[in-house]
């Protein structure tokens, strides 16, 4: 990285492709917060299901699939995001949009305090504890008799319809309150979708997320050339923990009525996420876009087929695991090389070599 | 009095919890492999004694019997042919796989069997019981604990006493040494998990037989499967049983307490255990 006027070598991370892909980005972003403007109802609420299930699924990548801790539990912090949201707006009576941000440090509290077990178990046993950790927070908190208890509660009525954000924007586009608040869940799903895309892309940019992807491919290796591992997979469960729980705030601040065994369900929070994130291609920023694209597909059209639907999706999950474990992203990548968000490390120039030679590890 | 019948009756239901998770740690002991579908296993094997039952009309006990060799084939035939692809220092292909199997099984459950709660009958077996001192216990769950100590007692027979056995140890300890000195490793892990199947079987009769099954519920055992194994240490299946006779005594001490707690208690205890003794009370391997 030093000195690459003298030697020539220069490290680079874009690509064409990528270039190309940011104006399309760009443009795709402004299209998607115009979208309240011109599509249905239904439509948005569609997006918004799309959109939170892609910041579940791009921080269960950046946990199982660069920091190499699979976790089977993070319907931990979505519930408990949830049930912290529905604390603040039922029993304190803040604004959601507040209570959202609240959530969501409530759920990197709780990662910190769960860590301490988790962290002792490896592997595969993580993936379990995390598991057992998620039943004990349901447990609990089904017995809390102000929130519902075991069987649930709403929000009150007013809480959303109240929001300054959701009169303002029933006042600008001249719509009922109840349809201002879709699009304020919608806008605030893909304000967080971007955020998280773009923290990740930034993290994997950074020294850290190159230690990060050092550990996952080698360890060993990465300690022994000064990488913290076990500081860096701690910083990334508590930040992963963070935005899962905002997400599960904002999923519940839509749906507006809670009950422990749908904020805490494994089906829902983490086996869709999985499918999605292994579909689409583990380890990569562009495979559970794919992924989600796909998720959604199937549940419209197997819609009707109930739990065929379940079969299907693990059914794919395993044949792609066992036959392409880089997912479907992973197959075109490896076919034409285009990367979309470049985090590869490149070496190119250099004296040995014409300036037109590129040099890099797939996972550099 | 009340407390030791309390404890007494937690025992007995420990017996449970350490069948379900004595297949468990028959498997990682000789592959380290975890098997996130261990528990949708265990159901599917209660469905398949109990449509034995209902349709060559045995007795529970006997349709075990018949259910063994087609667990042991699944088994076999799961690992040989999608398992053993899994294997290897990367610990993602297992868990993703095995956590597909699961919602697959599940699913499929759901499709054949629909979301009601059934009960294998063992006729009048259910409500008897035996007095033991001034203490009372059922017949099904004694028979349960002494099934849980029969299976257990077979299995460090097996492992420490048989050339099979010899075999699981050396392929656990070196696979290429193990291959070397003439042991396939992927018939060898199928045969593991037949095995293990067939402990499956049992722990599926007495779910069974005990509670009412549903094809969802297949989890919550996984877990308490995996507790038992985590508190009585790695590799070591007479600490699998105290494993699980010190989830079932918390979960009864807990509920006696408050209905409420009886779940709570036991996941309590294992987060108890492993912040005291992360590896476990009896640890054996080294990983």
């Amino acid at each position: 990285m030093s000195a690459p006027s003298s030697s020539g070598w220069t490290v680079e991370t874009r690509t064409r492709a990528a270039t190309g892909f940011a104006f399309f980005a760009v443009v795709l972003i402004a299209l998607a917060f115009a979208a309240p403007l011109f599509v249905s109802r239904s439509l948005l609420q569609d997006l918004f299901l799309i959109l939170t299930m892609l910041v579940l699924a791009q921080n269960w990548n950046l946990l199982a699939g660069y920091a190499g801790l699979v976790s089977v539990g993070q319907q931990a912090f979505v519930g408990f995001g949830a049930y912290a949201m529905f604390a603040c707006v039922s029993l304190g009576g803040l604004d959601p949009m507040l209570a959202i941000l609240i959530a969501g440090m409530a759920a990197a509290l709780l990662s910190v305090a769960t860590g301490f077990f988790v962290f002792r178990l490896q592997g595969a046993y993580f993936a379990i504890g995390t598991w057992v950790v998620a039943e004990v927070v349901r447990l609990v908190l089904a017995q809390w008799r102000a929130l519902g208890g075991g069987t649930g509660t709403s929000l009150p009525n007013a809480a959303t319809r109240d929001m300054a954000a959701v009169q303002w924007i029933a006042e600008a586009f001249s719509v009922r309150a109840s349809q201002a608040a879709d699009i304020l869940t919608y806008w605030l799903a893909l304000l967080l979708c971007c955020a998280t895309i773009g923290f990740i892309y930034w993290l994997l940019r950074t020294r850290q997320g190159l230690g990060l992807s050092a550990v996952r491919d080698n360890q060993e290796a990465a300690r022994s050339v000064g990488v913290d591992a076990r500081r860096i997979k701690w910083a990334v469960y508590v930040c992963v923990a963070f935005v899962t729980g905002m997400a599960g705030a904002l999923i519940y601040v839509q749906k507006a009525r809670i009950s422990p065994d749908a904020a805490f369900s494994v089906i829902d929070w983490t086996a869709y996420v999985i499918f999605i994130v292994v579909i689409g291609g583990i380890g990569t920023l562009e495979g559970p876009i794919i992924g989600v694209i796909v998720f959604f597909v199937l549940q419209k059209s197997l819609a009707d087929f109930g739990s065929w639907y379940l079969l299907v999706l693990g059914l794919i999950g395993i044949a792609v695991m066992l036959f392409a474990p880089r997912g479907l992203w992973g197959l075109f990548s490896d076919r034409t090389g285009i990367q979309f968000f470049p985090v590869r490390r490149i070496l190119k120039g250099g004296p040995s070599i014409d300036h037109q030679g590129t040099r890099g590890g797939p996972h550099g | 009095m009340i407390w030791v019948d309390t404890i007494v009756q937690g025992v007995l239901l420990g017996g449970l919890y350490a069948l379900f998770a004595a297949g468990l740690s028959l498997v990682f002991g000789v592959m380290r492999l975890v098997n996130l579908a261990h528990g949708d296993l265990i159901v599917l094997g209660a469905f398949l004694i109990l449509v034995i039952v209902s349709a060559l009309g045995l007795n529970p006990f006997l349709a075990a019997l018949v259910a063994m060799p087609v667990m042991f084939c699944l088994g076999w035939g799961l690992q040989y042919v999608v398992l053993n692809r899994t294997l290897g220092d990367d610990i993602l292909p297992p868990l993703l796989v095995t956590f597909g199997l699961s919602i697959v099984i599940q699913n499929a459950l759901l499709e054949g069997f629909s979301a009601d709660s059934r009960r294998i009958s063992v006729g009048g077996l259910e409500a008897a019981s035996v007095s033991l001192g001034p203490i009372a216990v059922g017949v099904m769950p004694l028979l349960t604990f002494l099934s849980a100590v029969a299976v257990i007692v077979a299995l460090n027979a097996l492992f420490y006493r048989t050339a099979l056995g010899r075999a699981f140890r050396a392929t656990s300890d070196d696979p290429v040494t193990a291959g070397l000195m003439g042991v396939d490793p992927k018939r060898l892990f199928a045969t593991a998990t037949g095995i293990a199947m067939i402990v499956v079987t049992i722990a599926a009769l007495y779910l069974g037989t005990r509670s009412n099954i549903d094809p969802t519920i297949g989890p919550a055992r996984l877990i308490y499967a995996f507790e038992a194994v985590i508190i009585g240490g790695l590799g070591s299946f007479w600490g699998t049983l105290a494993g699980g006779v010190i989830i079932g005594v918390a979960q009864t001490m807990g509920a006696a307490i408050n209905p409420e707690w009886q779940i709570l208690a036991g996941h309590v205890a294992f987060l108890l255990v492993l912040l005291l003794r992360p590896r476990g009370l009896f640890p054996r391997a080294n990983d």
